[in-house]
């Protein structure tokens, strides 16, 4: 049962890190435990709520199921990259505007799933940004809000707001 | 009154400095005190004002409250009401939420109380400070305290002169007893109760900063996970060897069939949980008898209440009969339920999301066998609980292993199988309308039962704690007791608020059940509101009248006709235009009687060929009473309407032929997801300045399950009288009706 420890170079949110961990060890419990992010949630292990995702490259990832070995030189971005409680970024900005959470544990991840979305497509339709969310599961019933926070994400950065 | 100071509050003295307003003595009891019945909200538990206020000679505020935020966005409204009436900004004041050392104990974070209680409580606390510092000023002033004012925590005379708060209360020893009425800043005053103003914890959320019980990392923190045994199964044997030899495995712990394994790392924990499972053999799983465990409450022995007998059984009219059922269904919290415990020097704390960290409190000395002033339970925020979820479980998880190691925070967070397989659920319903219509169309009878297991397992005694069922000397649950009216559990809004001259309500109370159940956002309101207002609709469609105007035609109450109309007004229900395999719908309840007035109006739409329903568009009209966050009335309600519709059109545990639970994940128990979510939601908030408040959390959790059955009835012709309302379900039953799912 035991797995090798090896060392991995992760680029994180634009930094340079190095962990030891197991190979099988998913990227999830590196980033909350030897790099003490909150912002990916641990929610079900089994790739079928997204309250993990996180970006590897282009990719929203669930990082719950994707081994650290896997990932590579790809730079990987979690919901801390995209800004602070002083500065947030645009997406974080039209959550906060649209006060588009309620418990808020599955918010980074769908955050950080919506900025895989318009990061490839700038103007998606509603139709597009639903489907995209749609693996990420929501049990508070803030739906509504995290469309309209995506929608006027995607309109600010498209230079309509 | 020269009791000892309490430990835990005397450290924060000393570490306050010079603090006044900010001394508080064990409390006595109410009869010592004079407190008691005629003070508002939760002052009536903690009537001494620095209880709830606490004004630093530095100039700091401190607001405490005996209720937890589970994303209900109940820290914001606190932090607006006691900002308002001591007229400070929001951001001066630092809020301690519960927590068994410093705040009130005021129960469970449930039912929609925490605005009604602490709401309550802390608006009349800070009033009466204000006053207090006024009183202090005048005389410092030497002005008569009508010629002050306050900005922003600055009390100045007309002269110029001013005085902070943290001056005035320098060198005073000021521990008062509430008193029963409060100079409260009237609504057209307000600059913040009322008014926009965003909540304080979202920023963290979206960033990614500590923001729950999940995120603690406490310096020398160690990861356990938990290994359950299948219902009814007796310890046989368990490899610990192999699990021991595992990478950062501490200690493996078993006390009967109680099993936890502590690691250095949370992921060595999860690999040791799968190996120790995988080592450990269990005998005679016995489930109870499949239709029992399936939640066939028929099957089961129930013991019957009157909750309502008036007027009598008149002779004449149309009867229609009708039967409603609902499954078991999950709580579902997103993020499993974690605790974080420390034993150090024999004495424990315990960070929980609990909802009631006193019950808890109580429930660990005993599962312990410690004092309970050896155990301190702080609430830290988890994952949204939508009532008595894995919390109280994972927290006793936490303290027994944690005992295991003292000296170690011990961080135990359960595995998506642990919640979906061991949370207590929400319990299955049956209920049984009867109603007499006289040619008018007047309902002039109603005879209406409903048979539940109970809806409270919450913690107060070990054997409530799962663990504590499962150790070497278990403890057992004691027995099921009912909520009593008016609140009630399976019998909640069970009595309808329609004026009915003659009319008998039962409840059927299933003590023993073969299953854990609790509280479940709403109780036993989502079904009997579902069940009601469904038969109002059977009945309305029997009588030829619109669905709108016979409810009115039964309703007094002018604050429920507001809403009712308000919901059909802003849906255009007289000017609704009929679309191919579209339908409408409406619904309406006070929760409990005695809560926020909730109506909702929808529309669906059902698939021609698969049965699938979707909500087009939802109105909900809301009084909640004075309005103190009108966008957090809002967010409660829209995310009640979305829930309310994955409760029901996606959600029921489901069983094997032998009575096992197969709903262990997200793949065995479907929840709604944005696809199916509808097109939009608007929420219209009807603000009663000056009146009391009535809570909102629950409110349109009943209403938006009926308006769905009575949409799709509208659009198929097919009334559903079983939840959930999944395809199949539909399909059978448009079929039955003879119409096909759409009339276009």
């Amino acid at each position: 049962m035991t797995t090798p420890m090896n060392q991995y170079a992760l680029n994180v949110n634009g930094s340079q890190h190095t962990v030891v961990a197991e190979s099988d060890t998913p990227l999830l419990y590196v980033l909350r435990d030897d790099l003490q992010l909150n912002g990916a949630k641990f929610g079900c292990g089994l790739g079928q709520c997204g309250a993990c995702t996180v970006m590897v490259g282009a990719d929203a990832v669930l990082s719950c199921l994707m081994p650290v070995s896997s990932v590579g030189k790809r730079p990987v971005k979690t919901v801390e990259g995209l800004g602070t409680v002083q500065r947030p970024g645009v997406l974080q900005q039209a959550f906060i505007d649209e006060q588009a959470a309620q418990c808020g544990y599955c918010i980074a991840g769908m955050i950080m799933r919506a900025e895989a979305l318009l990061e490839a497509v700038p103007a998606p339709s509603d139709e597009q940004i639903r489907s995209h969310m749609a693996l990420n599961l929501c049990r508070c019933g803030t739906h509504m809000r995290i469309l309209r926070a995506v929608r006027k994400a995607s309109n600010k950065m498209a230079g309509k707001a | 009154m020269s009791a000892p100071l309490n430990p835990a509050r005397r450290l924060l003295l000393k570490a306050g400095g010079a603090l006044t307003l900010a001394f508080t003595l064990p409390r006595l009891s109410l009869a010592e005190d004079g407190g008691g019945p005629d003070l508002p909200g939760s002052l009536k538990k903690e009537p001494m004002l620095d209880g709830w206020i606490r004004i630093g000679a530095d100039g700091s505020i401190t607001v405490l409250t005996g209720k937890a935020e589970l994303g209900q966005g109940i820290k914001t409204a606190i932090i607006q009401l006691a900002a308002e009436e001591l007229v400070v900004a929001p951001a001066r004041i630092q809020l301690v939420t519960a927590d068994t050392a410093r705040t009130a104990n005021e129960g469970f974070t449930a039912g929609s109380h925490s605005m009604q209680d602490s709401g309550t409580a802390v608006r009349h606390a800070a009033a009466q400070v204000r006053e207090i510092l006024l009183g202090l000023a005048a005389t410092r002033l030497n002005v008569a305290p009508g010629r002050l004012a306050i900005n922003d925590g600055v009390i100045s005379g007309p002269g110029g002169a001013s005085l902070a708060y943290g001056e005035l209360v320098r060198g005073q020893e000021l521990h008062r007893t509430a008193t029963a009425e409060s100079v409260v800043r009237k609504p057209g005053q307000h600059f913040l109760s009322g008014r926009a103003f965003q909540r304080v914890d979202i920023p963290a959320k979206v960033t990614g900063g500590v923001a729950y019980v999940q995120d603690l990392r406490l310096p020398g923190m160690v990861h356990a996970r938990v290994v359950r045994p299948p219902p009814g199964a007796a310890f046989a044997s368990m490899d610990q060897a192999a699990t021991a030899a595992l990478p950062g495995v501490l200690t493996i712990v078993r006390d009967g069939r109680f099993i936890g394994v502590i690691a250095q790392r949370e992921y060595q924990a999860v690999r040791a949980a799968a190996v120790l499972a995988a080592g450990t053999h269990w005998t005679g799983a016995a489930p109870a008898a499949p239709q029992e465990a399936r939640g066939d409450v028929e099957h089961m022995v129930s013991d019957a209440t009157t909750i309502l007998d008036k007027g009598s059984v008149p002779a004449g009219g149309r009867t229609f009969r009708a039967r409603y059922r609902k499954p078991f269904q999950l709580h579902g919290s997103i993020g499993p339920s974690c605790a974080v415990a420390q034993l150090v020097d024999g004495k424990y704390t315990v960070w929980t999301h609990s909802q009631g960290v006193f019950p808890l409190r109580q429930a660990l000395a005993e599962l312990l066998g410690v004092d309970e002033a050896l155990i301190r339970c702080i609430h830290v925020e988890g994952s949204g609980c939508y009532g008595h979820n894995g919390a109280d479980d994972v927290a006793a998880d936490a303290a027994l292993l944690a005992r295991a190691l003292p000296g170690k925070p011990v961080r135990v967070q359960w595995m998506r199988e642990d919640e979906h397989g061991h949370e207590p659920m929400g319990p299955p319903m049956l209920s049984s309308a009867q109603a007499t219509l006289d040619a008018s169309g007047q309902i002039v009878d109603w005879a209406y039962e409903v048979w539940s297991p109970t809806h409270n397992s919450r913690p107060g005694t070990a054997g409530n704690l799962l663990a504590g069922t499962l150790l070497a000397q278990p403890f057992t649950p004691p027995p099921a007791k009912p909520i009593p009216q008016p609140e009630g559990g399976g019998d909640r809004n069970a009595i309808p608020l329609y004026s009915l001259a003659n009319a008998r309500v039962l409840h059927h109370f299933i003590a023993k059940a073969p299953f854990r159940s609790s509280a479940l956002r709403s109780l036993g309101a989502y079904h009997n509101v579902f069940s009601i207002e469904s038969f109002m609709d059977e009945l309305a469609l029997a009588a030829r009248i619109d669905p709108v105007v016979f409810r009115l035609r039964h309703m007094v109450d002018s604050r429920a006709r507001d809403v009712i109309t308000m919901a059909a007004r802003q849906f255009g229900w007289d000017q609704y235009r009929r679309q191919p395999g579209r339908g409408r719908g409406i619904a309406f309840a006070r929760y409990k009687n005695l809560g926020a007035y909730a109506a909702v109006a929808l529309e669906v739409e059902v698939a021609r060929d698969t049965g699938y329903v979707r909500i087009t568009r939802a109105i909900a009209a809301v009084d909640s009473g004075e309005i103190v966050s009108l966008d957090g009335i809002r967010n409660q309600i829209e995310g009640g309407i979305v829930q309310s519709c994955s409760w029901t059109l996606c959600e029921e545990v489901l069983f094997d032929a032998a009575g096992q639970s197969q709903s262990h994940d997200w793949a065995g128990y479907p929840i709604l997801r944005f696809p199916q979510v509808p097109d939009a939601v608007h929420v219209h908030v009807i603000d009663r300045p000056g009146m009391p408040f009535l809570g909102t959390g629950e409110a349109t959790q009943g209403p938006t399950c009926a308006a769905i059955a009575n949409a799709i009835a509208d659009a198929t012709g097919a009334r559903l009288r079983e939840l959930p309302f999944k395809p199949a379900r539909v399909m059978a039953a448009t079929q039955l009706a003879g119409k096909p799912a759409s009339r276009g």
